[in-house]
């Protein structure tokens, strides 16, 4: 063919013949092949490996990150009840940021899960075939000539370095992936430190950084619509036990 | 003939859908010369449902050399351009 598959499937071919062709005397293809494919089975143990781990950071980022919303959302409604609105309102902002995160951190996470997948499937493939060649193999060298066995068992050994190049292709797509999210990962490191406040009673005038992206980010409505939620909740619950606080603030 | 979709494995074609399988193929290529992402993603979408649809799967054990190769299921549309421009999905 000669369209996409045609051009797609030179190039494939073309690889699988330079992973064939690195044992140069003939004699030796037949145990360098199945070394090389051996070889081949256990990087992709390796690379599913990474991408478990990657898996695994990003799983415990989207922990703290859970941790985080809720104990933001607790010191919104105790600086609220404290009657310190703009505490509130600076807790809420940072929640509202690690739920947009979590967000982004759950779908990468389902990403990856995906590639492991795939990989993991490759590899059963990989592994069934590999397995027939090495039975194929005693079976030819046992029944042919040399001559005729070296031929038979490279058109075996062609369709193994199929598999492996397959496997190859579905590696680097995912450890591509992989390393963009692994990127990503640390910005939110840096994130999940500045998350909640410490002590929200020692909390400062002034503003960090965090603050000021969250300005920039324009999640204000989102904020105010959910203080505006809490103070209503704050008022329904506690009846008028709190009625000290809205006198307080002259009716906010 | 035998097909494989890359990262999902290999089928059996009667060698009578081969002018079928040439002109879904074509209709991908032209799709995205022509720099029509959509039309790309569809017909090559249809290309990849045809071989699934007319092909026995073979199995895991079998040892054959496939006459065609198609890229995986999921291949974005930047993917495929670099195929394209003859970088190849597979690095050397």
């Amino acid at each position: 063919m000669a369209g996409m598959s045609g051009r797609f499937s030179t190039v494939i071919k073309a690889k699988i013949n330079k992973l064939l062709d690195k044992a140069e005397d003939p004699s030796e293809t037949l145990d360098y092949s199945y070394q090389a494919q051996l070889q081949n089975l256990q990087n992709v143990k390796k690379g599913i490996a990474d991408v478990v781990t990657a898996k695994k950071r990003l799983q415990m980022q989207a922990e703290k990150l859970e941790q985080n919303v809720v104990k933001l959302d607790t010191q919104a409604r105790q600086a609220l009840a404290a009657g310190k609105e703009d505490l509130a309102r600076m807790a809420l902002e940072r929640k509202s940021l690690a739920q947009t995160e979590l967000q982004s951190l759950d779908s990468q996470i389902a990403e990856l899960e995906d590639q492991q997948q795939k990989l993991t499937d490759s590899e059963q493939r990989l592994r069934a075939k590999v397995e027939a060649f090495r039975t194929k193999k005693e079976v030819i060298k046992a029944q042919y000539n040399a001559a005729e066995a070296q031929v038979r068992i490279s058109e075996a050994a062609t369709g193994v370095g199929e598999e492996m190049a397959d496997v190859g292709l579905a590696m680097q797509r995912a450890m591509d992936k992989t390393e963009q999210m692994r990127a990503r990962a640390g910005a939110v490191e840096e994130l999940e430190a500045a998350g909640t406040f410490d002590d929200i009673t020692q909390l400062g005038p002034g503003e960090d950084d965090i603050d000021r992206q969250l300005r920039e980010l324009g999640q204000t409505s989102q904020v105010e619509d959910e203080l505006a939620r809490m103070k209503a909740e704050l008022g329904a619950g506690e009846g008028g036990a709190r009625g000290e606080l809205d006198e307080g603030k002259g009716g906010a | 003939m035998i097909v494989r979709i890359m990262g999902e494995g290999q089928y059996r074609i009667d060698d009578s859908d081969r002018e079928n399988l040439n002109a879904l193929d074509n209709a991908a290529v032209a799709a995205a010369e022509g720099d029509d992402e959509a039309a790309f993603l569809k017909a090559f979408q249809a290309l990849i449902e045809h071989v699934r649809e007319l092909g026995t799967p073979l199995a895991d054990d079998e040892l054959e050399e496939s006459d065609v190769l198609l890229p995986p299921a999921d291949t974005t549309y930047e993917e495929a351009r670099h195929e394209f421009t003859g970088e190849g999905l597979i690095p050397d």
